[in-house]
């Protein structure tokens, strides 16, 4: 099972490197991590895509919300969210290939930002099911670069009242 | 827990009122301390924490500081101070390797939730991470076996994270924390505020308070049961509810097993006691275990030295968990019924509404049975001492004194939980999670330094005692006049017993004397008394101990009535035979149908 897990974070030194720690020394599998500011600018947001049975998430949520520096651990795949991940793409693109590339680039709301003579950077977000899909399209034309930031997600709707218990 | 010290924090506050003139962090520090009541501390000075120890001597008066022979001795006998106190610990050390030094009693206290505080010094913050004399990243370092820990890199910040950190350590489930102080810090100044708030947004102490309807669910639990028993760890001593459990067993007349922390939160020679569970238990706790349907853990968290294979530990049992860290919650075992919360206050609420097992006669009966016929077991007749003579003949001697025990790691450490019988919390100190070898020692001159007028004896092995003999030292030059009863065998013992039945008793670097002897290879019958070595008679006499050697079993207990009645400290070498295994034994990862008797 594949669990998206969001926790806010203390902005202090170090926390990146204890959570990350914490992951690796207990074993877990992260699929994807990403960090970054929030609007209080003492807090950080820190996604994790984590893969394991209820019982593994059980003890990642407990484990990450032990961590002193941990404020809020919330699991985001147990309720109606958004999930993105965003990719740049550097594509083998020579002048006979680049209309086929920019038109499945259009169908998958992608941009083109960059272009050089033989090739061009794609910059495309979403889902990780479409991401990954993109990366297979584009895989016959040679990819020769690709970076994502790892997948960032949000609840849907109103925020929910903070729960001691959660 | 957190009520115990819940007042201390309170009290800092108004012992603590804001300084009006500057101060420089390394007073900080120290005013800090004691304004949260510590009187003791054990500090290593060195370059980098130079300005600590001159700040220290400016409050003489207040607090004592003991200088260890090594920071890791340092670090050891604060939790030795900790853990007979049930009060924090503060040890301190310089930058680099003094710190380094620090991992291993950290990492110990961290897995025996021991409330442990040590600062460390610093290089300066310039030179932070230019590879600096004595620089080593500490808090890099421990960030995985501490509870929390701290760079401070502003003097302002002193007086909060002090306060912080004795929050921390002594709140929820107790462990160590660890504070980094680079010399500038130390040495800068400004106005403190001791009162300045917390900043722990990420600090919540969660479900402290069990739910009444759970609490009501363990009381219809527990009246149904027709075969139930308690497993009490080292949380119902942390937690201070040895009374409280006392009291249930009153009530319910529920016979209780012991982990090895836990030993001690009921009295060992009740008739209720099933003594130690798990890989040396007893063999009626382990039994009793295989055959409960209602096992009640009280703030233990399921070891694998006390369950064996997970999956048949407590096969009858509805499990019911009480722990005060949620992590421990279904991370090993899942529990019927799980109370996350303060194992005292749980206990104090059932102890409200409980009611005995309507007929646990046929279950008192069984267990008793079991008691009798298989109690732990020695040759008596033989001829030299055995190590666990030895020990039963300490608890005959010292069983009417309030005394302290702590061990090394090893089958002495076994036989001590054996065959010594606690009655009362805290008199066992002894490294239980990470199985610290050199723990003995220095522990107890820490809880000497805590009860100097108790008698505070170390039952060590020889491996465990060599680990850290430099602390007899501290014992001799601060005046802690502690006991150690040496179980000498020459060899490291467990080890040993792990070769003879899981390898072919092929002796492989297990044997502590000379190379040349034919013990290295597992040849030759033991060493005789005048060719032992080392000679810890002369070691100890060295260190201006007094100092005795038996190995006739006509000489122990004279020997034994000396350490006790001398005011000095005091080494008895026990000679006895290596070739004695801890039994019973369940081997790792196995289950009480295993279980080796003989």
């Amino acid at each position: 099972m594949r669990h998206v897990l969001s926790a806010l974070v203390q902005n202090v030194p170090g926390v990146l490197s204890h959570i990350s720690g914490m992951l690796a020394s207990r074993g877990y599998n992260i699929d994807s991590l990403a960090v970054g500011e929030t609007e209080d600018p003492r807090l950080s947001r820190m996604t994790f895509v984590v893969v394991g049975d209820d019982r593994v998430l059980e003890q990642v949520r407990k484990q990450l919300e032990k961590i002193v520096t941990v404020v809020r651990v919330e699991d985001v795949s147990a309720q109606n969210y958004v999930e993105r991940d965003l990719m740049l793409v550097k594509v083998a693109a020579p002048p006979g290939k680049r209309s086929e590339i920019r038109e499945l680039t259009e169908i998958f709301r992608g941009r083109i930002v960059d272009v050089a003579p033989e090739m061009v950077i794609i910059e495309i977000s979403g889902p990780e099911r479409k991401i990954e899909a993109f990366i297979e399209l584009m895989r016959p034309f040679g990819i020769i670069e690709l970076v994502r930031t790892g997948r960032i997600a949000m609840v849907r709707g109103a925020r929910q009242p903070e729960n001691e218990d959660s | 827990m957190s009520t115990v010290f819940s007042s201390a924090i309170s009290d800092s506050s108004s012992s603590g009122a804001t300084q009006a003139r500057p101060q420089t962090g390394a007073e900080i520090v120290v005013q800090s301390l004691v304004n949260h009541g510590v009187d003791t501390i054990f500090a290593y000075p060195g370059g980098a924490s130079i300005p600590l120890h001159q700040a220290l001597t400016r409050y003489r008066d207040k607090i004592r500081v003991i200088l260890p022979r090594h920071e890791q001795g340092g670090g050891f006998a604060a939790q030795g101070y900790a853990r007979s106190t049930g009060k924090i610990g503060v040890c301190m050390a310089t930058s680099g390797p003094g710190a380094t030094n620090f991992v291993t009693p950290i990492a110990d206290a961290k897995l025996d939730s021991v409330p442990l505080l040590a600062i460390t010094g610093q290089v300066n913050t310039a030179v932070i991470g230019t590879d600096a004399f004595q620089e080593t990243p500490i808090v890099e370092v421990c960030r995985s076996v501490t509870k929390h820990h701290y760079l401070v890199t502003d003097v302002k910040d002193i007086a909060r994270v002090m306060r912080e950190a004795f929050y921390v350590a002594t709140t929820g489930r107790p462990g160590p924390v660890l504070i980094d102080l680079p010399k500038n810090v130390q040495t800068a100044q400004t106005i403190p505020d001791y009162e300045a708030p917390m900043n722990l947004p990420g600090y919540r102490l969660g479900q402290q308070r069990a739910k009444p309807e759970d609490i009501e669910q363990l009381a219809a639990m527990i009246r149904r049961s027709k075969r139930p028993m308690i497993v009490a760890g080292g949380g119902v001593i942390r937690a201070n509810a040895s009374n409280e459990l006392r009291t249930l067993v009153k009530k319910t007349r529920i016979p209780v097993a012991m982990t090895l922390m836990g030993l001690g939160a009921f009295p060992g020679d009740d008739p209720l006691s099933l003594d130690m569970l798990g890989m040396h238990g007893s063999v009626y706790a382990n039994y009793a275990v295989d055959n409960a349907d209602l096992l009640i853990g009280l703030g233990m968290r399921f070891d694998d030295r006390v369950t064996g294979k997970v999956s048949e530990f407590a096969p009858r049992a509805k499990i019911v968990h009480i722990d005060i860290d949620p992590s421990e919650i279904n991370k090993i075992k899942r529990a019927d019924l799980a109370i996350c919360g303060d194992v005292k206050h749980a206990l104090a609420e059932l102890n409200q509404i409980v009611e005995p097992p309507e007929d646990l006669s046929e279950w008192h009966r069984k267990v008793a049975a079991w008691k009798h016929d298989e109690p732990f077991t020695y040759d008596r007749d033989f001829p030299g001492i055995l190590p666990q003579h030895a020990i039963s003949e300490l608890w005959r001697l010292t069983r009417d004194k309030d005394v302290i025990i702590t061990t090394g790691v090893g089958q002495h450490q076994m036989w001590t939980a054996q065959y010594y019988k606690f009655r009362e919390p805290r008199r066992l100190l002894s490294s239980g999670g990470l199985g610290t070898m050199g723990f003995g020692l220095p522990a107890a001159a820490g809880a000497k330094a805590a009860f100097p007028e108790r008698l505070v004896i170390d039952i060590d092995g020889d491996g465990s005692l060599l680990m850290n003999i430099q602390e007899m030292a501290t014992c001799y030059c601060e005046k802690l006049p502690v006991k150690v009863m040496l179980l000498n065998n020459m060899h490291l013992g467990m080890v040993v017993q792990w070769e003879d039945r899981f390898h072919a008793a092929n002796r492989a670097h297990t044997y502590l004397g000379s190379i040349d002897d034919p013990e290295a290879i597992g040849l030759g019958n033991g060493i005789s008394p005048e060719h032992r070595y080392p000679d810890f008679v002369a070691i100890a006499k060295g260190f201006h101990w007094e100092a005795r050697q038996v190995s006739q079993k006509s000489e122990l207990v004279p020997a034994l009535e000396d350490m006790i009645n001398s005011p000095a400290p005091f080494l008895v070498d026990v000679q006895v035979p290596y070739q004695e295994h801890v039994l019973p034994m369940i081997p790792a990862g196995m289950t009480v149908r295993d279980l080796i008797k003989r």
